[in-house]
């Protein structure tokens, strides 16, 4: 499984890198860091089938952080919810892939999301929903830790403690960056396992980058029953990229001469690692 | 359509409206939720909650994630109806409800209760005069301002059948009756409550009451005035506004609403735009907050009273 999930993973990153090299700009570094979590997701936990993507059977997925549209949207064109040519028109003028994502505009998006601190409501709102329901499916979000400097983040924390919501798994991306700098800088998040874990949930903290610790992680939370579920994602902005991840403005970037000649060695390296089976 | 008038005029409690039409609505609707935040109590809905502990949901005192958390669940299906006081549930919660709500076209009903000087003793930090304004300029939401209890009943039983982002404010207090429980209405249309050859008043809400004592206040000294509810204040009924705007010497518009962006800036938009050479009077808020009194006092203060009415008749003709 585990050899699969990493070749999706590259798959996805490369996808990733193509599109914003195509485009000539976008934010880089918070999608690459969701990779290997999406990998995970889409190519193990989650029950979806791309063919019907409003299937009443599947699971939600709500990219809270909506600012990491592209690998979201990488990761749905891999899927085959739509050819992966479409990547290419990422904010072009009429497309299906705006910057942020939107469930009216692109199969496979199930919530609207980008205006920080909201998507976790509308994932709150959905397990909810679903358990009143008596319902199976599960719901997945993700929200970053500049994200969680929005105050509605907490409420919707809060709320899902208190609801007990155990279909829901709450991921917070700490990539210890957002758009100003260092988050420790701009607004220090602090402990976000320790202060999730006294917000009431099942928190974890994991290693963002692994595939198998992400699954087990996931695994282990659903063992866990009437308490709602966290999994602090240690993770790296422009993760995978070695270039992006050490250069520190890395939130939105667009490519000139050096970075522009860096995403395309990068673009070389993974088009390698896939061909070989997604080894690194 | 099918207006009948209530024969009485006595006052009802809004909150106990509201109880009794979500008890039907929720045994009637399997999908329908009700959302409060931490409201319950000043709502009259306790019985209600009890009653559907689980299709209940008291969201604590967290407006942001009751709009969204309840989009989310609009999205799989559930029919959410919420309610806090009127600031609350739109000038603190507009980006909720502009992207997580309408945006996203997800399906929620939203009430604000106690507007403009029905706030009362909550005060200015309580006091919405601009919900309307908001809530005209959010893209595809639809404005209604019900004129008692027959026809806040009537929008809430009939909104919980469709899809869309529906915001109605309404006191939690008692308004008199102007329509027979018999009555049904028809959302996008206004409905002429009198006929007058010489003044129109386009009203709502709490106005219409005014509007009518001012009529027949008016009449005594030989002026002709029509009366029209405008419930609905978007989508604004164009029709009515510029089939009974004929002939007449004035308009008046009369709310409980700040006169920048309401009813009487509806009205202006479709007089302007059509070029009627008719003046145009907006009984309203003034650009102003809101403060803390009795609602009498602050309905004075406000200048929304039948004399208010009279007398911005009385300076034009």
């Amino acid at each position: 499984m585990s050899d699969e999930l990493k070749l999706f993973s590259a798959k996805i990153r490369l996808e990733t890198c193509k599109m914003l090299a195509h485009r000539g700009f976008g934010h880089l570094g918070g999608a690459l860091s969701i990779v290997e979590t999406l990998s995970v997701l889409f190519g193990s936990k989650m029950a979806v089938d791309p063919h019907r993507p409003d299937w009443d059977g599947r699971d939600y997925f709500v990219l809270s952080k909506g600012h990491a549209g592209p690998s979201y949207y990488a990761t749905l064109a891999l899927k085959g919810y739509f050819p992966t040519e479409v990547l290419y028109t990422l904010n072009e003028n009429g497309t299906i892939l705006p910057s942020h994502p939107d469930r009216l505009k692109t199969p496979g998006v199930d919530t609207t999301t980008g205006s920080l601190g909201q998507g976790i409501s509308l994932a709150v709102g959905i397990a909810k929903a679903l358990k009143l329901d008596g319902k199976p499916n599960k719901v997945y979000s993700i929200v970053g830790d500049g994200e969680c400097n929005e105050g509605q983040v907490w409420e919707a924390f809060q709320f899902a403690a208190h609801q007990k919501l155990d279909n829901l798994i709450v991921f917070i991306d700490e990539n210890r960056k957002q758009l100003d700098g260092l988050t420790v800088d701009v607004n220090n998040p602090f402990d976000l396992r320790a202060k999730m874990e006294a917000f009431g949930f099942y928190a974890l903290r994991v290693d963002g980058s692994s595939e198998q610790a992400i699954s087990d992680a996931i695994d282990d939370c659903f063992a866990h029953q009437n308490q709602a579920l966290c999994i602090v994602l240690d993770t790296v902005k422009g993760q995978g990229v070695d270039y992006f991840e050490k250069l520190m403005d890395n939130h939105h970037i667009r490519f000139a001469s050096d970075s522009k000649a860096e995403l395309d060695k990068a673009i070389l390296e993974l088009e390698k690692q896939v061909v070989s089976g997604g080894a690194q | 359509m099918a207006i009948v008038f209530a024969k009485e005029q006595k006052p009802i409690e809004m909150r106990a409206v509201y109880q009794q039409a979500l008890v039907e609505i929720l045994r009637e609707h399997p999908q329908v939720v009700v959302m409060d935040a931490d409201l319950v109590g000043a709502s009259g809905t306790a019985k209600v909650f009890k009653e559907f502990p689980d299709r209940c949901i008291n969201m604590g005192i967290s407006e942001a994630n009751m709009i969204g958390a309840a989009a989310g669940m609009s999205l799989v299906g559930k029919v959410p109806i919420i309610h806090t006081f009127a600031p609350f549930a739109t000038r603190r919660v507009y980006d909720q409800l502009y992207l997580s709500g309408a945006y996203q076209k997800a399906n929620l009903r939203i009430y604000g209760s106690d507007p403009g000087f029905t706030s009362g003793h909550n005060g200015g930090t309580h006091t919405s005069v601009e919900d309307l304004a908001l809530m005209r300029a959010m893209p595809s939401a639809t404005v209604l301002a019900p004129a008692d209890a027959t026809q806040f009943s009537w929008l809430l039983k009939e909104t919980s059948k469709m899809y869309g982002i529906f915001y109605i404010r309404a006191s939690r207090k008692g308004l008199k009756d102007i329509y027979d429980p018999a009555s049904t209405f028809e959302i996008g249309k206004g409905v002429v409550l009198c006929e007058g050859s010489d003044v129109v008043i386009f009203a709502i809400g709490e106005m219409i009451e005014q509007a009518l004592t001012a009529k027949d206040e008016l009449e005594k000294s030989g002026v002709s005035v029509a009366v029209v509810d405008m419930f609905t204040v978007k989508p604004i009924d164009r029709e009515i506004i510029e089939k009974m705007i004929v002939g007449k010497k004035l308009v008046v518009t009369a709310e409980n609403h700040s006169k920048i962006g309401g009813l009487g800036s509806a009205v202006a938009e479709i007089m302007a735009e059509n070029g009627y050479g008719i003046p145009l009077r907006r009984v309203a808020i003034q650009d102003r907050f809101g403060e803390v009194g009795l609602p009498d006092y602050l309905q004075k203060t406000y200048g929304l009273t039948k004399d208010d009415i009279i007398k911005a008749v009385s300076e034009v003709l």
